[in-house]
């Protein structure tokens, strides 16, 4: 049988989100409980969550989470991270025996510095040499899988429910101020935890339940970049669509989210705004490639937020709710309850419109 | 009769008990097959003269007429086919090149029967097109490769000129010369109330055309003819032709006697002049030269028009793509083997090119292998027959298809494939007057709307069905289709997986 990347598989899913606008963390406990009401939305073949603020010690270092299929594959990897990078730690990641988990790789993490030549050298800035070093680990080193690539955050992701895979990787221990989590529904047995959620590339996460219907057209666009699409997945292409246009082309949220998930023509030529309506031409315009079509409710995660978007047509269930400095997001009401009993203005955003959610200004992140 | 005799290759069937001896068929052929006798006041054919335009079928009010094969053949021989062995008595009798018409007519593979398209079912959902909104709008030309912000942080719009197509098809090169006026009418009309553009090919544009300009694409090719500064301004955008389908390497030949009138005037070549384009561009003899000619259109134009290069499919068209690309064009055109012609040698025609569905498959991969897509949007010709080719051509990566065999058989023509003779019983190759009248621009541009328009309703609901609701979503989607009968070598040049996998 194919492993996940090999051949493209198709899931259904359940999200869920929590932030403090304030910047006040708050333990992996309560997103872990968001995710037991939904059990049904996944089928115990992936689940993860990303967390940002877990690292406050380390927070400018870049953090790399690995699945390392041996010692000698951890040894390679090594080999190559020293030619590019200081690593100031390496540590294995805690974890806790359970039955609902097993067959675990073998888990690993470094705090990594890149080595100032390489960068000057290579003529990108650092988070592109970062980026692109990300890339030719999953390719070139054998046995290895680079899955966390940012700044104070972390993913953590397993073949299994969510709730367990929280309690495996003991994330009641950690402290952050934003979360999401990923339950997963594949129509196969991928059997690879690579190939569970959420997708991350430097500090930019997503959990996303849907099936998009422009996959490869997205891929292949955005492999023109020096993106490799290892895992076949909607997740992991739209990360390298939000990179590419935030990080690469500058766009701002807002604008982004107006070119995967764009208006339609005619509500475009009903805008009576002059130059708001000129800006949604441009920008379906220049990039027509990468609108993202077919079911998606996305969760983009990144340092200081947390933005929601549904497909333009809302073809996947999505809610947000507030409360005081907290916001929360999920695919159904009842995990939001879960999490806070007493959240208030509890909405469904429509298509295509993007909730963009900022720790506040000032808040050490 | 003689050595030099081939039997006629079709009958003329006539039902003498539903004739009303009216003469429509002889009045309506121009190749005087129907005659009438007098003395027996009965109807005659010389089906000698037959091409099998089906004109005559057509307007016969009691339906008496047929035309069929004739049986009565050559000895069978699998080798030495009947058509092989008629081609060479006609060459021994004229010691001549053949000429003949339209697309290449043989049992060569059609890809796009090869390809299967992709649905939705149970993980996403199919899309209805009557319920939600369904696009096909497109624009073609560069994209740029940043985004640009004034000082205010606002996004400037810093792109190219674009041409913008309510759906991913355009009418292709026909000239005014080797089609009638009132075929360049049809289409010019059709163009402006689809919302895509008509394309002058090389014989210039009628003035009483230029009202059309929005809709038009104005081409320059090795003939120059009817080349002006009014014309390149006249269109929406510039085609450079450096080939066609039909004929790579070859030039064009339109006789002097279909240049009378208002083609010569729109030629701006003296009446009777045969008007010969040569068959390279005597000053593109390479592509350094290309990219000179590009940019003196745009010089001359105030960089106002998207500059398309149209080419044949040929065996290095990958390299001779990302070379286009790489030129300052906005758009490549590509036409494949199967495309059509007014005139071609037959031989060229038949056995020179390659098939449009490989050739837009190895080109797209190419420009995108080489991170240059962007530079340039693709159009595909050469045999699009319906709304299923297109999608199955927007997915393998064009960004718009062009068609003209559809269009002139949506204007009347029933591919007789004897456009060479002038003779065009239905209004369309020809520059007879009494013929020409016979396509009505009215009917003619309304039939073409009908064929779009049905066309876009196949599309929106070949797209639904997949799950997707704009076209753009689907360019370059090659997971939405699937080979059957390919071999591994076919299916990797289409970058597709075979039906099952």
């Amino acid at each position: 049988m194919q492993l996940e990347g090999q051949v493209r598989i198709p899931s259904g899913c359940a999200i869920a989100a929590a932030i403090s606008r304030d910047g006040k963390t708050m333990t992996g406990e309560k997103i872990m409980n968001a995710m037991k009401p939904m059990h049904d939305r996944s089928n115990g073949l992936g689940g993860g969550f990303a967390a940002y603020g877990i690292y406050p010690e380390y927070r400018d270092l870049y953090a790399f989470h690995f699945f390392f299929k041996d010692r000698a594959s951890r040894k390679d990897c090594e080999v190559f991270l020293k030619e590019y990078f200081e690593i100031v730690k390496s540590e294995i990641i805690p974890t806790r025996k359970i039955p609902e988990i097993t067959d675990e790789p073998i888990i690993w993490r470094y705090f990594v510095a890149p080595l100032k030549s390489m960068v000057s050298s290579a003529q990108v800035d650092e988070n592109e040499f970062v980026a692109r070093m990300v890339m030719r680990v999953n390719i070139e080193v054998s046995g290895a899988y680079l899955f966390s690539s940012g700044k104070n955050m972390g993913t953590f992701k397993a073949v299994g429910f969510p709730e367990d895979v929280g309690r495996f990787y003991r994330l009641d221990e950690y402290e952050g101020y934003s979360w999401t989590a990923h339950g997963r529904y594949p129509t196969n047995t991928p059997g690879w935890w690579g190939g569970a959620h959420p997708f991350t590339l430097l500090d930019y996460s997503i959990v996303h339940n849907g099936e998009i219907s422009s996959y490869d057209a997205n891929r292949r666009f955005i492999e023109m970049f020096g993106y490799k699409c290892t895992l076949q997945t909607d997740t992991e292409v739209i990360t390298y669509i939000m990179d590419y246009l935030i990080r690469r082309q500058g766009l701002t949220m807002n604008e982004a989210s107006s070119v995967i998930a764009a208006p339609f023509w005619s509500t475009i030529e009903n805008k009576t705004d002059t130059e708001d309506k000129e800006k949604h031409i441009y920008l379906r315009t220049m990039f027509p490639n990468l609108l993202v079509t077919g079911p998606f409710s996305i969760v983009f995660g990144f340092r200081g937020g947390l933005m929601a978007l549904n497909d333009r047509l809302k073809l996947r269930s999505m809610v947000v709710g507030e409360h005081d400095d907290m916001v929360y997001i999920a695919s159904e009401e009842a995990a939001i309850r879960v999490m806070d009993n007493n959240v208030k203005n509890i909405w469904a955003p429509s298509g295509g419109e993007p909730v963009i959610v900022k720790v506040r200004e000032g808040v050490n992140i | 009769m003689s050595i030099e005799f081939i039997y006629p290759e079709f009958e003329v069937i006539r039902d003498q008990s539903r004739c009303i001896g009216c003469r429509v068929c002889q009045r309506q052929c121009a190749n005087e097959v129907h005659s009438y006798d007098d003395d027996l006041k009965i109807l005659k054919s010389d089906e000698s003269k037959c091409v099998n335009c089906q004109r005559c079928v057509s307007m016969c009010p009691t339906r008496a007429l047929k035309i069929v094969k004739s049986d009565c053949t050559l000895r069978e021989n699998a080798n030495w086919q009947n058509n092989t062995i008629k081609e060479i008595y006609k060459q021994a009798n004229s010691g001549g090149v053949l000429l003949s018409s339209m697309g290449n007519p043989n049992p060569l593979p059609v890809y796009w029967d090869r390809i299967l398209i992709n649905a939705s079912q149970v993980t996403n959902p199919p899309i209805d097109p009557l319920r939600e909104p369904m696009e096909t709008r497109v624009f073609l030309g560069k994209k740029p490769d940043k985004i640009e912000r004034g000082k205010d942080g606002k996004l400037k719009c810093n792109l190219s000129p674009q041409l913008e197509l309510s759906m991913p098809v355009m009418f292709s090169a026909m000239s005014y010369g080797s089609i009638s006026y009132n075929a360049h009418e049809s289409l010019a009309r059709a163009a402006k109330e689809l919302g895509i553009f008509y394309n002058t090919g090389e014989g210039g544009l009628h003035e009483d055309f230029y009202c059309y300009g929005d809709n038009t694409i104005v081409q320059v090719a090795s003939g120059r003819f009817g080349v002006h500064e009014d014309y390149l301004k006249a269109g929406k955008g510039i085609e450079i032709k450096m080939g066609q389908g039909a004929k790579p390497g070859i030039g064009g030949h339109l006789p002097g006697t279909k240049i009378v009138g208002d083609v010569s005037r729109t030629r701006m070549i003296p009446e009777g002049s045969d008007a010969i384009s040569p068959a390279p561009h005597h000053d593109i003899y390479s592509i350094e030269d290309l990219r000179q000619l590009v940019f003196s259109l745009k010089e001359a134009t105030e960089y106002k028009k998207p500059v398309i290069v149209k080419v044949a499919a040929v065996h290095n068209i990958a390299a001779i793509a990302s070379g286009i690309a790489r030129s300052g064009a906005d758009i490549i055109a590509i036409d494949g083997f199967r495309g059509g012609t007014g005139a071609a040698p037959t031989r060229i025609r038949d056995n020179v090119g390659i098939p449009i569905e490989l050739a837009l498959a190895s080109v797209d991969q190419r420009l995108r292998d080489e991170g240059i897509r962007n530079n340039v949007s693709l159009v595909v010709g050469g045999s699009i027959r319906s709304a299923s080719d297109v999608v199955k051509a927007i997915a393998l990566g064009a960004d718009a298809c062009y068609i003209a065999t559809a269009a002139v058989l949506a204007m009347g023509c029933h591919l007789c494939r004897t456009c060479q003779s002038g003779k065009c019983n239905w209004g369309i190759a020809t520059q007879r007057p009494d013929l020409v009248k016979r396509l009505n621009p009215e009917i003619g541009s309304k039939r073409l709307v009908n064929l779009m328009n049905a066309w876009r309703h196949e599309i929106k609901e070949l797209m639904g069905g997949m799950g997707i609701n704009s076209i753009e979503a689907l360019k370059g989607n090659r997971l939405m289709l699937r080979g059957v009968g390919l071999n591994d070598r076919e299916l990797k040049i289409l970058g597709i997986s075979h039906a099952g996998e």
